[in-house]
């Protein structure tokens, strides 16, 4: 029953959206276009995402992420994993799958976290499109208080992962 | 724009020092694409149903006037539910930041949005594992309360 929910969820939803737009029912519609609107910002990101990862799993090999990431990086690693996360683009949707293949390659599940952290609070493009919305000291505050946090996260749940050899999930 | 001249370039260098290796590249970002097709449905299903009930104008409604604590409490849970882009929640907090809502509910709303995820939860699920992708999301709200609360204290918003 589980492993169908998705598609009769899927599935209830299409037959929505298709008796909305037949009826006219405004609401419906509304949905429908949100629908649309976020796949198609999904599409441009997606596939160059996927295809930039694929090539990634292709030609780096698993020694340098290992020894740059690994289980033995020290400092060098985080930093690596900050800069990695900042120039990702796309919400976590797009950073979970390059998590996993650096997972595969060898890195270690603390750096992972800092990636994933970078990759929600410290993107460049967003940042910069904040600070201009909002405020530069606003920005300023948030990644002061935030890389620490993350870090701190990454340090000790990422160490206690590791520790019981947790892998994320594979193929 | 510019990730597609990066791909471009990238697969277009990769194809010339190896078609083979190119290929197997190809193959497995097809794959990964597939995989993540399901999970990623529902999750677009479940944004569009949230972000028809949380418009812009129902957000500032909720974050204007009223309690500190208590919109700073709104402001995470309204933060938390979806994911939003960029171009519609920054300008957002502009126009909130202009009707004199405090930068400690707007920091609570823009921090859970980027770091905390419920209605994405079936892909992240899926790469980290349940156990896993709830205590990042607990950890990741706790992060953005404490940015809240301390973005607060700067801007003299409270204990002042």
């Amino acid at each position: 029953m589980k492993k169908y929910l998705p598609a009769i969820l899927i599935g209830a939803y299409a037959f929505f959206i298709t008796i909305s737009i037949i009826a006219g029912y405004q609401p419906g519609k509304d949905v429908g276009n949100n629908f649309l609107e976020y796949s198609i910002s999904m599409i441009k990101i997606l596939p160059c995402a996927f295809i930039l990862i694929g090539l990634f799993e292709v030609w780096i090999k698993r020694e340098v992420i290992e020894k740059h990431l690994g289980k033995d990086s020290r400092f060098m690693g985080y930093l690596w994993a900050m800069l990695l996360g900042s120039v990702t683009i796309g919400p976590m949707i797009v950073s979970l799958p390059i998590a996993q293949s650096l997972f595969k390659k060898g890195a270690s599940m603390r750096v992972i976290f800092a990636y994933l952290g970078a990759s929600t609070v410290c993107r460049i493009p967003m940042t910069i499109f904040e600070a201009s919305c909002i405020g530069v000291k606003f920005t300023i505050v948030r990644y002061v208080v935030s890389i620490p946090l993350i870090l701190i996260f990454a340090v000790f749940y990422g160490r206690h992962l590791d520790k019981k050899h947790y892998a994320l999930a594979g193929e | 724009m510019y990730l597609f001249i990066i791909t471009g370039v990238a697969l277009l260098v990769s194809l010339i020092a190896n078609k083979k290796k190119t290929l197997q590249g190809l193959k497995k970002a097809w794959k990964k694409f597939i995989k993540m097709v399901v999970p990623l449905s529902v999750v677009l299903v479940l944004v569009s149903f949230a972000l028809y009930f949380m418009t812009p104008e129902m957000i500032s409604k909720y974050l204007s006037g009223g309690h500190q604590a208590i919109g700073v409490l709104i402001a995470s849970a309204f933060g938390s539910i979806t994911l939003m882009p960029g171009f519609i929640a920054f300008p957002l907090s502009g126009i909130l930041r202009d009707n004199n809502v405090s930068y400690m509910i707007i920091s609570a709303f823009t921090t859970t949005l980027m770091m905390v995820g419920l209605l994405t939860f079936p892909v992240e699920q899926k790469f980290l594992g349940t156990r896993v992708a709830v205590i990042r999301n607990v950890a990741s709200l706790f992060t953005a309360l404490i940015v809240a609360l301390i973005t607060g204290i700067i801007f003299g918003e409270i204990f002042v």
